[in-house]
């Protein structure tokens, strides 16, 4: 069925909470508004006001009043309405959801994934166009997770909703009406922790996520009329990282093109760089690059285009990193 | 005293008759022994110490009623939240004494609660556990499973913001969920007058739409009664309860504290004569359910219980490598073992 990334994501929790029980999914506005995404369309009419809870606004609770429910044997889906305000529940994400499986040596897991809608791109309010994944990557005991097309957004959230550690879902606002792909009505599976070469190429790897990867893509459109032909690999989950993919595709190619939408400093594109500095320096060709967000506060709508890494600029890096 | 209060059992040990719960004197006894063991073992802690065989620890010292009176009231269904401030709560829910030890002794394995006990972990960010209370007592709700959940925390956590949140949920959700803050007066230095301009904390119940009360915390027989019934309130559909078990914290903050720096002697002198194990005392000998013969026997079972539970967390060998990596996710990542093989093989060169 031909489904944008909303309705892939919206598929994948009614499926799963018709097949378990123990799913349920709570923030503001999910119940009957759907969500201010309409994410969570339909999943109150369908299973209730005990499994899909519209609570009140309070961030830091619904995080960890969702750790006390995974603590009592549920599997919570918790939505953040933005990824701005997940800031409210950083200490429970932190402090708690992170640590417990560590804390308790094991008898206590926190199976819950926290929603949340990231990114810039769409021209929205302040703190509505956020991508502060590495702050999560940082974090031991967290996985983070980001899609980038209709058909892995369903079998990521799957795959995160079952999976026994607290995840951090990152849904890039800018793909949620995207475009429409081809998603298989029965549920399935993409393991976490698996990156996916997404364009296969030779002589660059363009190493990107979530909504960056439609701005690697058109770039390398632009760079084929002069005969480069980029590898592009989605990372899809950025925490625990598919190092060997990204080793494998850098030794074949010998450059290194990173690209995000965050901050420049300390983004995870540091952490890319620094692993295959330490473990492939020799196959490079050329100095790493990085083409990312500018170490400002993102601009509001008049200004964004200055900070949202484009595939002009992206398609620059290419060439430079070509020529050196 | 202070007015307004939930009282059992006077200053003098002498009982109301008619707020008396009816306990035989079987368990009254035991609510004395559970009490002169916490507080045998918090001496003994502080003991370790100061001779360096543990870590900095927050004692519990003044706090002997409230916790084992409201943990004593706690069925082997319900679920318990505690703070960092709970060897009388331990104690009495029967968590292993060498698991207090062990933890304080800087061993991550103490905090492996038996799968038997609905004992949650510690909580050291100061009130953060309340959300997860009414998360559990959310889920409890939705199972139809007629428990409930009791959270602990101090004065200090009502001022913070996951106080009015998770107090807020339950109150909208009515959860069955039992808070029972422990006001001991202080937050480290910081007085409760500076936590809150209100007259009591029970009475920020009213704002989130259920009941608050306060009780004497110093009174065993006043903080079980009180507990019992929020609990029974709660397991069968009435909705959260805030309990304000007003006492005093004779000790320090924790063992890196001095408390001498911000309180006066008087104040800790005059709390001493409300001390909660005496009053329970005079009121079980006034029945004649307590004499020498007594108090030697639970001394004496306190103490071997305490030294072998030191003794089996002493023996308790320190953690290995893989024990710090393997819990961090149910599988162990490719960079953790990475990381495990360098550290192992770090130690096996031995020290450079």
């Amino acid at each position: 069925m031909m489904l944008n990334m909303v309705q892939a994501l919206n598929q994948a929790m009614h499926q799963e909470m018709e097949k378990d029980p123990r799913v349920v999914v709570l923030g503001e506005d999910v119940g009957l508004d759907g969500g201010v995404f309409r994410l969570t369309e339909g999943l109150l009419e369908k299973f209730g006001p005990e499994r899909v809870i519209d609570t009140p606004l309070a961030e830091s609770t619904i995080v960890g009043a969702s750790i006390g429910m995974a603590v009592a044997g549920l599997r919570p889906i918790a939505e953040i309405q933005f990824m701005g305000f997940i800031y409210l529940a950083i200490n429970q994400i932190i402090a708690h959801a992170a640590r417990l499986r560590n804390r308790s040596r094991g008898r206590f897991t926190v199976p819950i994934v926290i929603r949340t809608p990231y990114g810039a791109g769409v021209k929205a309010l302040e703190h509505h166009s956020e991508s502060t994944e590495a702050l999560f990557c940082q974090i031991p005991g967290l996985k983070v997770v980001v899609p980038s097309t209709p058909y892995d957004a369903k079998g990521l959230l799957l795959a995160s909703i079952r999976d026994d550690d607290p995840v951090i879902f990152l849904e890039p606002t800018k793909l949620y009406r995207a475009g429409r792909q081809d998603v298989p009505e029965d549920p399935y599976e993409i393991p976490l922790g698996t990156a996916k070469i997404v364009r296969e190429g030779e002589g660059v790897t363009i190493v990107a996520w979530g909504a960056m990867i439609p701005v690697a893509q058109q770039a390398a459109e632009i760079v084929g009329k002069d005969g480069i032909f980029p590898e592009v690999i989605d990372l899809r989950t950025l925490s625990p990282l598919d190092r060997e993919t990204v080793l494998e595709s850098v030794r074949r190619n010998g450059r290194l093109l990173i690209v995000h939408e965050a901050p420049k400093t300390c983004g995870l594109g540091a952490e890319v760089a620094a692993f295959v500095a330490e473990r492939a320096m020799f196959q490079l060709d050329a100095p790493v690059l990085r083409i990312t967000g500018q170490d400002i506060t993102v601009p509001l709508a008049k200004g964004e285009d200055y900070y949202y890494p484009s595939p002009e600029r992206v398609a620059r890096g290419i060439k430079k990193i070509m020529e050196s | 005293m202070i007015k307004d209060m939930f009282q059992v059992l006077a200053e003098n040990g002498r009982a109301r008759p008619e707020l008396e719960p009816k306990l035989p004197p079987s368990d009254l006894q035991k609510l004395y022994a559970l009490m002169a063991t916490t507080r045998a073992a918090d001496l003994k802690a502080l003991k370790l110490q100061r001779q360096g065989r543990m870590g900095t620890f927050a004692p519990s010292l003044g706090h002997e009623a409230c916790q084992v009176g409201s943990a004593f009231a706690l069925q082997r269904k319900d679920w318990v939240f505690p703070y960092f401030r709970d060897l009388g709560t331990y104690i009495t829910l029967g968590l292993p004494l060498k698991n207090y030890f062990l933890y304080w002794m800087g061993n991550e394995e103490g905090m492996r609660i038996p799968a038997d006990l609905n004992i949650f972990t510690i909580s050291v960010p100061v009130g953060s556990q309340l959300p997860h209370s009414v998360g559990c007592a959310l889920a409890m709700k939705y199972r139809k499973e007629q428990a409930a959940v009791v959270a602990y925390f101090g004065d200090g956590a009502t001022s913070e913001g996951d106080f009015g949140e998770a107090l807020n949920f339950a109150g909208v959700f009515k959860t069955p969920n039992v808070f029972i803050c422990f006001n001991n007066q202080y937050a480290i230095s910081t007085p409760v007058r500076r936590q809150t301009a209100a007259k009591t904390i029970a009475q920020k119940a009213i704002a989130y739409g259920f009941d608050g009360i306060r009780a004497d915390g110093n009174d065993v027989l006043a903080m079980y009664a009180l507990t019992r019934e929020a609990l029974e309130k709660a397991r069968t559909g009435g909705g959260p309860t805030l309990i304000e078990a007003f006492t005093y914290r004779m000790g320090n903050h924790t063992t890196s504290d001095d408390a001498s720096r911000y309180r006066m002697e008087a104040e800790v002198k005059d709390w001493s004569r409300r001390d909660p194990i005496e009053r329970f005392r005079r009121y079980l000998r006034d029945k004649g359910l307590w004499d020498e013969s007594f108090e030697d026997h639970v001394q004496k079972e306190a103490e071997d219980l305490i030294n072998k539970a030191i003794e089996e967390a002493e023996s308790t060998p320190p953690p290995r490598p893989e024990d710090l990596f393997i819990h961090t996710y149910k599988d162990m990542t490719p960079e953790l073992n990475d990381q495990l093989a360098e550290l192992r093989d770090l130690l096996k060169g031995g020290p450079r």
